[in-house]
């Protein structure tokens, strides 16, 4: 094994000068009351003309300091009762390293922080208000972020650091004027902070109180193809941004362009999806004298709102057949096979069928058979529903009720003495077979009473105290029977909040349900609820 | 909130007995004239309707008024504040707001009395109602971009969900305010479960909103380290098993079940469920008040139907056999006997609508 060999003599004392010297830590050789006896070139040169050590440190063991503009290290060493070793290590470049990679560490944890607070929405309102947020609270003293110009306006959010949010609108010629904003906009690449001239910036860009713009920096916000718009960044201290601040301000608006553009995308579709969408939710139910009407509607998937359930009514509507007999006041709720958007368009069809239908053909029974022969198709034989028409006609204080049924559960009539009946109607489905059979039914409404229409997926239900038990026919003409005296709105919340709390939470089928009642003459303590509203 | 002409003596009465009689015109009536005299809309919202609707919960709850009329109170009383708001309300100028009731809540009328109160106040307002499903919500969230949720929870059953859907909530961004006696009377059950803030009341969710509350974006953070457990989980899991097992065993334990009718069977089972969701959400939270309240609450309203505090006592005794394996909903079910043991003494007060 080889190793350094022990020298038995000493060297010379030049040598261990030069030793010393050699050495880039400071070493000194202090007696015990700190006087310095020895130093070397370092030494010399990181404290320069220190007699004792006491001068730069109180602690008799070591010390941490900054001195003559550099980060000193120094601990001492006993070698005899009467004489201690300090080295004095400099640390200028150790933490110039730690800061760097502590900036560092603070760049990334921005960016995941930004990058999880901006992918978060969708909503286009809420990523440009996001990206000033955080563009105010990590980049600069004030973000502003310009949207591309619209009819000569553009719009801009703007956040102050430790203030609320802004928004606003300005002149496109005023946003011009901001240097480098157009190109930004255009998404021309970012124009260097230094040849930006900030005197030139309009005064409502920041707010009054902001006070002189020290530094500026515009940044475009790169989006699918066109921007999504400019990251403007002020500063209140003179002198430019850095370049390391302005690449990751470039980054930053790289993620932000990315999030406002996606939701950009977004919007765009939901504003299509939602006119699509339209006719295809449960309708507003129209206003029809002396008729109370409610809806209620469940779709089984829950984000979307449309399924293959679907109801509607009609007032009375003067004749347009050559007959010459009105179109009676008719509801009508129905239930197509599937679930979804597939089945909400084939119901959206028949809705739209039977409202033409109706005003050339109003009884129930032929416009079924009718209905049956439209949707009838020979290439796809899928395409079936089960539904209840009813088409309803005063008579004295109530109404006359003619229901039809094609292959769809019997209306449930609750009356205004209590109690329940079924509408004995019945029949085959919709849209499967030439011949149909349809059995209608005529009942009469008083006062007071309430005709429920509603779809299978009611009964069907599953859950209760086993957990996969159907609400069943049964418990729902006794949920019904229960709700004796109240309005059409308060029956059908009822039944849809015990078939909820029945299914707990579980998954279900469409759920619709359609109630109409006569309104009651006399209430139980002598009002009269249809009442027109008292002269004052 | 502004100052405001006192109501006459006895609107509160004659307001009261309209809707109890679902008499829609003339307690919409009653209360457009009120205005159009010069009374504050924002006190007939919260002091003429709000107390109305809480009376009606009481009659309820003393059994002087049937589910039929509790609910033609409340729809007649919805009938009111929606013409009322028709006319009182000021083109929005403030922000965006999304009401919404957690998913399986069917109390709205609390969070649809604040949303109109908003909307007096010049928000814009998008009130989704009861038992809204957390991914409607939340694609609600994305369409409309709103500053703020207000989330209510009435039922402490409801937290677990309520719990889902503010994470989900804050997820896409948006700060959700909670409110609701679910969250707890001092709101300790909203913090618990990490809401951005809580009001007690609606005219305190409204100053909150007023006063620009833009609260940090939360990180995400767990707080429910007891959940570590299982206990929760599991009663969840065997729900309906444990259900089923104790009301097989009721009728034996307590006789007088053996003549019920098929209706009064499944009041019994609806009871037993409650019994058993109570549990669960204590578990969820970690407070036995909150099961401990809900007995006391129920043997009110029992007793108020005749029904001895005893058949709650032999249900809560049949369940700690079920879940000797539980510690913690062992020492629930504990207290829960000791609360009943205290005894319910007559004119108890059963004015919580808890349920």
């Amino acid at each position: 094994m080889t190793g350094i060999r022990n020298v038995s003599t000493p060297p010379p004392t030049h040598l261990l000068h030069a030793v010393l010297d050699a050495t880039a830590e400071a070493v000194l050789l202090c007696d015990d009351q700190g006087t310095i006896l020895l130093a070397n070139a370092a030494a010399h040169r990181l404290l320069p003309g220190l007699l004792t050590i006491r001068e730069i440190t109180d602690d008799p063991d070591s010390f941490d300091r900054e001195l003559h503009g550099r980060p000193l290290r120094g601990r001492r060493q006993p070698v005899d009762d009467a004489h201690d070793v300090w080295t004095v290590h400099d640390c200028t470049d150790e933490t110039a390293r730690l800061a760097a990679i502590a900036e560092e560490r603070e760049r990334t944890a921005f960016l995941v922080e930004a990058s999880r607070r901006l992918s978060a929405s969708l909503h286009r309102g809420r990523c440009v208000r996001t990206t000033v947020e955080l563009a105010a609270a990590h980049l600069a003293d004030a973000a502003v972020v310009v949207l591309p110009p619209a009819r000569h306006r553009v719009e801009w959010v703007r956040a102050v650091t430790g203030s609320r949010f802004e928004t606003g609108v300005m002149k496109e010629r005023d946003a011009e004027s901001v240097p480098g904003l157009s190109e930004a906009l255009a998404g021309f690449p970012p124009v260097p902070s230094r040849w930006l001239d900030q005197t030139q910036v309009p005064a409502s860009l920041l707010p009054a109180g902001f006070g002189e713009i020290g530094a500026l920096l515009v940044t475009p916000l790169p989006g699918n193809g066109v921007p999504a718009g400019a990251l403007i960044l002020a500063r209140r201290a003179p002198g430019a941004f850095a370049e390391s601040e302005e690449l990751q301000a470039r980054i930053f608006a790289a993620r932000a362009g990315g999030a406002i553009s996606a939701a950009v995308l977004y919007q765009d579709q939901v504003e299509t999806t939602a006119i699509l969408q339209a006719d295809l939710l449960p309708p507003d139910l129209p206003h029809i004298d002396g008729l109370e009407l409610a809806g209620a509607y469940r779709p089984a998937k829950d984000a979307a709102r449309i399924g293959g359930d679907f109801y509607d009514a009609y007032p009375r509507t003067p004749s347009l057949s050559p007959s010459g007999t009105d179109a009676e006041t008719m509801v009508v709720l129905g239930d197509v096979v599937g679930k979804g958007p597939k089945a909400a368009v084939l119901a959206g069809k028949v809705r739209q069928t039977l409202r033409a239908l109706r005003l050339l053909e109003g009884r129930p029974e032929p416009l079924l058979r009718v209905l049956n022969q439209a949707l009838m198709d020979p290439r796809d034989r899928t395409r079936f529903v089960t539904m209840v028409l009813a088409s309803m006609v005063r008579d004295g204080d109530g109404w006359r009720v003619t229901a039809a049924s094609g292959g769809h559960p019997p209306p449930l009539i609750l009356r205004a003495r209590g109690g329940v009946e079924a509408v004995p109607a019945r029949g085959t489905l919709i849209g499967v077979t030439g011949p149909i059979r349809v059995e209608t039914a005529t009942v009469r409404l008083g006062p007071g009473d309430l005709l429920l229409l509603y779809s299978d997926g009611l009964f069907e239900a599953r859950g209760g105290v086993g957990g996969r038990d159907a609400y069943g026919e049964d418990r729902l003409a006794d949920s019904l029977a229960s709700c004796r005296d109240m309005p059409a709105a308060a029956v059908v919340e009822r039944l849809e909040q015990l078939v909820s709390d029945w299914i707990n939470g579980a998954g279900h089928d469409d759920i619709a349900m359609l109630a109409v009642r006569v309104p009651p003459r006399i209430s139980e303590n002598g009002y009269h609820p249809a009442s027109f509203r008292r002269a004052r | 909130m502004t100052a405001t002409t006192p109501l006459r003596h006895g609107v509160d009465e004659q307001y009261l007995e309209l809707i109890g009689a679902g008499d829609e015109w003339g307690a919409t009536d009653l209360v457009l004239t009120l205005w159009e005299n010069g009374a504050d809309p924002e006190q007939l919202l919260l002091g003429l309707i709000a107390p109305a609707q809480v009376r009606v919960g009481e009659l309820w709850a003393a059994n002087e008024w049937s589910v039929a009329r509790e609910h033609g109170a409340t729809a007649t009383s919805e009938r009111a504040i929606a013409a009322l708001v028709a006319r009182a309300a000021p083109r929005p100028t403030l922000g965006r707001i999304t009401v919404a009731c957690t998913d399986g809540e069917w109390h709205a009328l609390p969070p649809r009395l604040l949303g109109e109160v908003l909307r007096l106040r010049g928000w814009r307002v998008d009130f989704l109602g009861a038992n809204v499903p957390g991914p409607h919500l939340v694609t609600h969230l994305h369409q409309t971009g709103p500053d703020v949720v207000a989330l209510s929870c009435a039922l402490p059953t409801r937290l677990p969900r309520a719990h889902a859907t503010l994470t989900a909530c804050q997820a896409v961004g948006v700060p959700v305010l909670a409110g609701g006696r679910g969250f707890g009377a001092d709101g300790r059950h909203a913090r618990l479960l990490g809401a951005d803030g809580w009001a007690a009341t609606a005219t305190d969710a409204a100053d909150i909103l007023d006063s620009g509350w833009n609260p940090p974006a939360r990180a995400p953070h767990d707080d429910l380290a007891h959940l570590a457990d299982e206990e929760y989980t599991q009663l969840v899991r065997q729900r309906h098993g444990i259900i089923s097992g104790v009301l097989d065993r009721l009728r034996d334990a307590y006789p007088p079940m053996r003549a019920y009718d098929a209706r009064q069977a499944d009041a019994t089972a609806e009871d037993v469920t409650h019994i058993v969701d109570f549990l669960a959400a204590a578990l969820y939270v970690d407070d036995a008040t909150v099961f401990t309240d809900f007995l006391t609450w129920t043997a009110a309203v029992l007793a108020a139907r005749g029904v001895p505090a005893s058949a709650l006592t032999v249900c809560l005794d049949l369940l700690s056999t079920d879940l000797r394996d539980f510690p913690r909903a062992g020492e629930l079910l504990k207290s829960g006997l000791a609360e009943l043991a205290t005894g319910i003494s007559p004119g108890q007060d059963i004015t919580r609508p808890e349920r």
